[in-house]
């Protein structure tokens, strides 16, 4: 396998927050009845007249910008012709030979501690264009619905230099791009519904050739599992198929996320062949420096500028900073909690640890997740005053991500408060000593792990609500008697 | 013949027709003749000239980005020759 290099391109299409679509007044608010945000410009009636939003330019050109391109001063719309139920004009406005903007590039890193590296990846364009409708397999009577609420929400596509030479650069791209769209607030980035999503060209060639070798599309990748695990897939295929004298085919492929397999797509939909015209029904967007400027002018912090902030402001490690700056919500949430208990390395602990795994094993975005900042700022104020004891604390997370409770509600309905007063744990110290008499023993013989034991019974005892600082103390207290 | 066979095979496919021999024969001599008479442009001189964008001289034409109401469905589906559970239903597509 190390014998291949692989080449790996990304066209990125993000769905703008706009609160209409790119060509007509329709909202394009998500999750509504089928066929309810329609009209007869996004359903592509005969006699329609598409007008532009101004912010679907705004917010190309802010991601231009945050994305080092230039910004072109001279901009059109084509048609992009092919036949699907999805597209009802049977073509989709796009921008063919003249897109918004052009020649950018962002910087990535890849994998952790040592192997940590930084990586410039080229953006080749950036472009505006509508999305599809959403079809729909109606598994009683066999046919296809179609549903066009999605039909012309305003997309930027993105597309990558063939910079990226593993699934890991391909992810933390991708990682990189959602990072920068959030705070941008062009897109809403929820990959699970679809409004940031992938497709992935890639070829292998051996180490030293020159040329390329032939390419592969995998569409419509919607998590970084996919990404990664579609990417994975794709080099082995393709290395095998060479090693057996074979040729890899450029087609479009899919992936399955659940079988985890590649697979073609039929041949006759392979037949790509747009016939790009200029789109006739709309005028061309020209940019004055004024304007771009504006834009300019009023790009918000960016996340490697927070990162540094993070660090100095707070004391954050690198690594907490960037995990934490990466996200502009996780950023928010981790602020507002900051601004309640004041102990950032606390909440960053929490983030970090327990809420991303359990944000992970759910596959929930922080946005969806049901602790708030506030609640949690009060968890860490719980455990900072001794009312309760950290192992306790895990569990009330837990609850608290299952139901969104409080955590004050939560220790007074399960009487979970940690015991600090120091008569009751005395008290069970002594019973434990006295019903462990081999364990006081193996202590005073010098053996550690008595002590341990001895602890872990107090906690047993007590369910693990009693505070371990005390415990301690007073069981060495009363062992070395 | 300056459009082929094969092109009009071509053209069929992707506008979803599908031609008899005959009618293949008549529309790759009907084509050839479009396209020869559109080709009497390529004759025109056109270096130094640029392309145009679009043949009326306008230039950003926008919208503000505000809500109006969407059409009722039933308006929206009125053409649709086969609907279910509010959708356009068409002959399967989906894998
Ligand atoms: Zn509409």
């Amino acid at each position: 396998m190390n014998d291949y290099e692989v080449i790996i391109g990304l066209e990125v299409h993000a769905e703008l927050s706009t609160n209409t679509k790119i060509y007509c007044n329709c909202t394009t608010e998500f999750g509504a009845d089928p066929n309810t945000h329609c009209c007869p410009i996004c359903t592509g009636m005969p006699g329609t007249l598409p007008v532009l939003n101004e912010k679907v330019v705004e917010y190309a050109v802010k991601a231009g910008l945050a994305m080092n391109c230039e910004i072109s001063r001279f901009s059109k719309q084509d048609r992009k012709n092919y036949f699907y139920p999805d597209l009802p004009k049977a073509y989709q406005i796009s921008q063919y030979d003249l897109p918004l903007c052009e020649h950018g590039n962002i910087e990535i890193t890849v994998g952790k501690d040592k192997e940590k590296y930084k990586k410039n990846i080229g953006i080749t364009r950036i472009h505006i264009e509508e999305d599809a409708g959403k079809l729909i397999h109606d598994a009683f009577t066999g046919d296809t619905l179609v549903d066009l609420n999605r039909c012309a929400v305003p997309l930027i596509e993105i597309v990558s230099e063939p910079d990226i030479r593993s699934a890991d650069e391909a992810v933390a791209y991708m990682q990189t791009l959602k990072s920068i769209l959030e705070y941008l607030e062009v897109c809403d980035c929820k990959m699970q519904e679809g409004s940031l999503r992938c497709d992935v060209n890639l070829s292998v060639r051996k180490r030293g050739q020159k040329e390329f070798g032939t390419r592969t599309e995998t569409k419509n990748l919607n998590s970084f599992r996919a990404i990664y695990n579609s990417i994975e897939f794709e080099i082995k295929r393709q290395i095998e198929v060479l090693e057996n004298g074979g040729k890899i085919i450029q087609e479009t492929r899919r992936f399955d996320d659940v079988k985890n397999i590649g697979y073609a797509m039929r041949t006759k939909e392979n037949a790509d062949d747009y016939r790009y015209f200029p789109e006739p029904d709309l005028a061309p967007i020209v940019l004055s420096e004024e304007y771009i400027e504006k834009i300019k002018n009023a790009l918000p912090e960016m996340p490697h500028i927070k990162k540094e902030r993070y660090m100095s402001k707070y004391g954050l490690p690198e690594y907490d900073a960037e995990q934490l700056t990466a996200s502009k919500y996780v950023a928010k949430f981790f602020e507002e909690a900051n601004d309640i208990c004041n102990n950032p390395k606390a909440v960053s602990n929490w983030i970090m640890s327990d809420l991303f795994r359990l944000l992970n094993e759910n596959e929930i975005e922080i946005t969806s997740c049901k602790i708030t900042s506030e609640n949690l700022a009060k968890l860490i104020l719980l455990i900072d005053k001794g009312t309760i004891s950290s192992k306790i604390a895990k569990q009330i997370f837990e609850e608290m991500f299952e139901n969104g409770k409080n955590p004050e509600d939560i220790v007074k309905e399960k009487g979970m408060t940690q015991i600090s007063d120091e008569n009751a744990i005395k008290e069970m110290v002594e019973k434990v000593v006295s019903n462990n008499p081999q364990s006081v023993t193996d202590y005073k013989a010098g053996k550690d792990r008595a002590l341990g034991f001895l602890v872990g019974q107090i906690m047993k005892e007590t369910k693990g609500k009693a505070n371990p600082q005390i415990v301690n103390k007073m069981l060495i207290e009363i062992l070395n008697k | 013949m300056s459009v082929s066979k094969e092109e009009v095979k071509h053209i069929a496919v992707l506008s979803k027709l599908q031609l008899t021999d005959q009618e293949l024969e008549k529309y790759t001599s009907d084509l050839s003749n479009i396209v020869d008479f559109a080709n009497e442009l390529s004759n025109v001189d056109v270096d130094g000239t640029k392309p145009t964008a679009h043949i009326l001289d306008i230039k950003n034409v926008f919208r503000k980005d505000e809500v109006q109401p969407s059409y009722d469905r039933e308006e929206i589906l009125k053409n649709a020759p086969s609907k279910d559970a509010g959708c356009v239903s068409v002959p399967k597509v989906v894998e």
